[in-house]
């Protein structure tokens, strides 16, 4: 097993090296360079130009710049975001742990719920509630993120008034709050973003635990397990699900892509402080470092969880664990 | 219509049997189509026949695991101990499961949970059929390992099926069976997905433990030479009906249904010269469309215009045996050699 | 789009539901005739695929069938943001245009953008994962590995990042950006196909017989590939539809005063409180549309699916 999983975190990081290279020639490909946006006004300086550029090493030839920026990428520097005024590693610092949390609560959600309703829709196969649950699920599947968030937020927000608008927290409450006050308050607002993403991906996941199930539902074992005399609750929960369960682990990997795509979406909407928002607004402000820092760190976000998903599943099987 | 010389009642008795699967449209598959049936205390009955020929959804039947869009017809009546298993509730049949009556099947490797340990599911039986604890559940799983065969027992219960050999995971299969000492074992083609040497051993644990337990099995195979070694009374099924039944040195030594005579030439013998085995010719027909008259005729060597519109009914031929075969009305019309022309020529 | 291209379509889609509706209810015959009967008896996909054609229909005659001009600003006092009426049947937006217009005209701009993206799609991942496929070895692995390369940056941040630094792009522009980011999938499945059909029979019997490796490839080996690929673009399209309608709700899609799905709901999204028409239905039409494609997909999956014997 630690072999194998050697193996996956040196194809990780061959991976996140092609990535790094491809937003490199991104960058150099488009039109005007990374600091073009903020200083190629004519109100700016030759001089100040000139500056910069050699400060920043693009008048150097390609190939002495993609070291450098192979050298940046590995140290974790992506280059200065002029909008912030900061280097973008510390402006991602302070919104990336809020999208991890977002994205987190949205995982957990989105599979409780999706194995959940794959696991009712399996047992009830071919019935009118799997029907009814399949169109319900693919509804939810074919849904652009960014609408149903507008939706919710109508709905739950301004119609009902039953979640915040918008935010992390109570912008006006929240210093009176106290600890555990805050905590509510903070979860409070999560919900309705959190419950976003969750609908979204859990839909994706129901579909595929599904038909995961009825996969295993058709092996031998489960017959076996019947001919045991075990109650059908106890061939589904323990003997199918189990096994189900492998291929969705899969999933998790698969999942993350789609959620870090979907948070851009579900944190414009809801305000939500987080990776998201911050490469919106970098379309508007033009910060390309920051936009090619979201790009790589997504990836990166994305081959730690496939890597993440590979050990689980080792860990899960038996007959890769022991191999 | 059985004449079987035991005296006392039987253990499992099936009186029309009639499986069909309505997969939809018009086509309704009669998979199994009026069987009938017993099986004594302590006696080991074959059931031979091709594959397709409803062996396997007979067995599936007696322990009501046939799933949709497979159903057990009304009028079929599977008496077990005295209580007729088709008209018992859901938790009913559970209890008889896996605890009175026991299945094995084919394949070990498949038939096994790959994510538990094999202890585990043998010890699962247990829990699902007394109030054992855990504990007691996994003490009595080694236990049961160890009568089956199974060296160091105690290390092999915490493996998982894909570390254990072919013929150690029929063991464990077995061990599962047996767990709770049924009355009936049930064992689906045993031994088949298995090599020469751990088929013989495979089939002597079962002997065995038969009279350990005293229980009776029912053999599912379509291997005429399993069941010579370890079977008193067989039973050929074709196409959904039973064909044939008769002791097994009758069975052997006169066999009258031609299908039976096609899977005798068919079984290679010891001192045989053909380089190659005789095959019935054709295969067996679709259970949406058998054929009229005789379910054989377009098969058989003998067949003559009667086949192909009466149905044979079950005549009885001698004690203990019968045959689904208008030939036991007509038996001049039998002329030997029967399945020589089928025969390639080498 | 010229129109008559969207005639064109809608036409022989036309022909296509005919066709399978009038198909045999027998079980034999090609497999083609097969898939087409039982996409026919799968009511849910069936379904979907009237709402599609109808869609294209309504794309096609958007000129004849809106009420208004889809960009007309005819009076931005009076007659903005009415909420939806007998007269506007969606509303009007914040420029007094009619919402349901622009709907129609909308469904021009996304699904045309939608089904020339896939078309690019199609034809660089099944050239992609064919090759691969067939040659195997060393240039196999290296190809597999820069497709979970492909496959590891998140498309939609990849498009944002691309689309902002080369902003504004034109429509053909976009895409081919949508088209080049959406082949992955496709090869993956064609490459599996192709590396399951090359050792097949008929294969190495076309070769021993002396046939080129091309005609191989072209004969034998792409008639084969064909259903897992009709899957993968039905399916496809519903994922381009949502991708576009998410890059135009950012701004750097579909740029007004194009209507597209998407760039109508990002214009009543800041006003979603109290002008909740200008962003609900193009959502939904967004919504019916995916999932109409979404459900033709699973159909034509099952219905391709040889083994697929699953009531």
């Amino acid at each position: 097993m630690a072999r194998l999983l050697l193996r996956r975190a040196i194809h990780g990081a061959l991976i996140i090296w092609l990535v790094a290279t491809a937003t490199f020639f991104l960058l150099h490909l488009a039109p005007g360079d990374p600091i073009a946006a903020s200083l190629d006004s004519p109100l700016t300086p030759p001089v100040v130009r000139t500056h910069y550029r050699h400060e920043y090493g693009l008048d150097q030839p390609l190939s002495v710049q993609y070291g450098r920026w192979l050298v940046m990428m590995a140290h974790g520097d992506f280059g200065f975001s002029f909008p912030h005024r900061r280097p973008v590693s510390s402006v991602i610092a302070s919104a990336l742990p809020n999208t991890l949390l977002l994205m987190g609560v949205a995982l957990l959600l989105s599979f409780v719920a999706g194995i959940a309703l794959g696991l009712i829709q399996a047992r009830h196969r071919g019935r009118p509630l799997d029907w009814g649950l399949g169109l319900g699920s693919l509804f939810f599947y074919s849904m652009p993120d960014f609408w149903l968030a507008l939706m919710l937020l109508f709905l739950f927000a301004f119609v009902w008034h039953v979640f915040p608008v918008t935010g992390m927290f109570d912008p006006v409450m929240y210093p009176y709050y106290g600890f555990w006050q805050r905590v509510g308050d903070r979860l409070w607002h999560l919900v309705l973003p959190a419950c976003t993403l969750a609908l979204l991906s859990a839909a994706a996941i129901a579909r595929f635990q599904r038909a995961a199930l009825l996969d295993v539902a058709g092996e031998d074992f489960v017959l076996t397990a019947r001919a045991k005399g075990v109650s059908e609750r106890g061939v589904w929960l323990h003997h199918v699900l189990r096994n189900a369960l492998l291929p969705v682990i899969t999933l998790f990997g698969l999942a993350l892509p789609v959620l870090l795509g979907g948070s851009v979406f579900v944190e414009k909407v809801f305000s939500w402080p987080g990776m998201g928002l911050l490469t919106v607004e970098a379309i508007g402000t033009r910060d390309y470092p920051l936009l090619c820092a979201a790009v790589v760190i997504a990836s990166v976000l994305v081959i730690g969880g496939s890597f993440v998903a590979d050990a689980l599943y080792a860990v899960v099987d038996p007959r890769v664990r022991l191999e | 219509m059985t004449s079987t010389p035991a005296a006392s009642a039987p253990l499992l008795s099936i009186r029309d049997l009639s499986t069909w699967f309505h997969t939809g449209g018009r086509s309704v598959a009669r998979a199994v189509d009026g069987v009938s049936f017993d099986v004594m205390p302590h006696e080991t009955v074959g059931l031979v026949g091709e594959s397709g020929c409803g062996k396997s959804v007979t067995s599936l039947s007696i322990l009501r695991l046939i799933e949709r869009p497979g159903r057990i017809e009304p009028g079929s009546r599977i008496d077990f101990e005295g209580r007729d298993l088709l008209s018992l509730d859901d938790r009913a049949i559970r209890a008889i499961r896996g605890n009175r009556i026991s299945m094995i099947f084919q394949e070990p490797m498949t038939s096994l949970n790959p994510v538990f340990t094999v202890g585990d599911q043998i010890a699962e039986v247990a829990r699902v059929h007394s109030t054992a604890s855990r504990r007691e559940a996994w003490e009595r799983a080694v236990d049961m390992l160890q009568q089956v065969g199974v060296p160091a027992p105690a290390d092999r219960a915490r493996e998982y099926p894909h570390q254990l050999s072919g013929g150690l995971r029929q063991r464990a299969m077995i061990a599962m069976a047996l767990m709770m000492h049924p009355a009936l074992l049930i064992a689906d083609e045993p031994t088949t997905a298995l090599d020469v040497t751990i088929q013989a051993q495979i089939l002597e644990l079962l002997a065995e433990l038969q009279t350990r337990v005293g229980m009776s099995i029912l053999l599912i195979t379509h291997d005429l030479g399993v069941i010579a070694e370890s079977a008193t009374r067989v039973l050929v099924m074709y196409a959904g009906q039973i064909v044939e039944e008769a002791p097994v040195r009758t069975l052997f030594d006169a066999a009258h249904h031609p299908y039976t005579e096609g899977l005798l030439s068919a079984m290679p013998r010891l001192g045989d010269r053909r380089e190659r085995l005789t095959v019935i010719p054709g295969t067996v027909p679709s259970p949406t469309q058998w054929p009229a008259g005789c379910r054989f005729h377009d098969r058989c060597a003998y067949a003559w215009d009667r086949c192909r519109t009466d149905a044979p009914p079950l005549y009885q031929i001698g004690a203990g045996h019968v045959s689904r075969c208008h030939l036991a009305a007509e038996p001049a019309r039998r002329r030997a050699p029967a399945f020589a022309a089928a025969a390639p020529a080498s | 789009m010229h129109p008559l291209v969207w005639i064109a379509a809608a036409v022989l889609t036309t022909l296509a539901c005919g066709a399978i509706a009038r198909a045999g209810d027998g079980d034999s015959g090609s497999p083609w005739r097969i898939a087409l009967t039982r996409l026919r008896d799968n009511h849910a996909a069936f379904a979907a695929l009237c709402v599609i054609v109808a869609l294209l229909i309504v794309a096609a005659l958007a000129p004849w069938l809106a009420p208004y001009s889809p960009i007309a600003q005819p009076d931005i006092v009076r007659l903005k943001n009415l909420p939806p009426s007998l007269a506007h049947p969606f509303g009007t937006d914040f420029a007094s245009r009619d919402v349901f217009s622009r709907a129609l005209y909308g469904a021009r701009v996304s699904l045309s953008v939608a089904l020339l993206a896939i078309v690019v799609s199609a034809s660089v991942g099944t050239a992609y994962g064919a090759i691969a496929g067939y040659v195997g070895g060393r240039i196999d692995t290296l190809m597999m590995r820069l497709i979970d390369a492909g496959l590891s940056v998140p498309r939609i941040l990849l498009l944002i990042a691309v689309l902002a630094l080369w902003a504004p792009v034109p429509l053909p522009v976009l895409v081919l950006l949508l088209g080049l980011t959406g082949w992955f999938g496709v090869s993956r499945v064609v490459r599996a196909q192709v590396l399951s059909l090359r050792e097949r029979d008929m294969v190495v019997a076309a070769r021993a017989l002396g046939a080129s490796d091309r005609e191989i490839l072209w004969r034998h080996i792409l008639p084969n590939v064909l259903s897992p690929v009709i899957v993968s673009i039905t399916l496809g399209i519903a994922n381009v539809l949502i991708v576009e309608a998410g890059l135009s709700y950012l701004g750097v899609g579909v740029r007004p005063p194009s209507a597209s799905w998407g760039n109508m709901i990002l214009d009543g999204a800041d006003e979603i409180a109290s002008l909740w028409w200008i962003s609900t239905f193009p959502g939904l039409a967004i919504v019916v549309t995916v999932m109409a494609f979404n459900l033709l997909g699973d159909g034509l999956r099952d219905a391709l699916d040889p083994r697929q014997v699953d009531g």
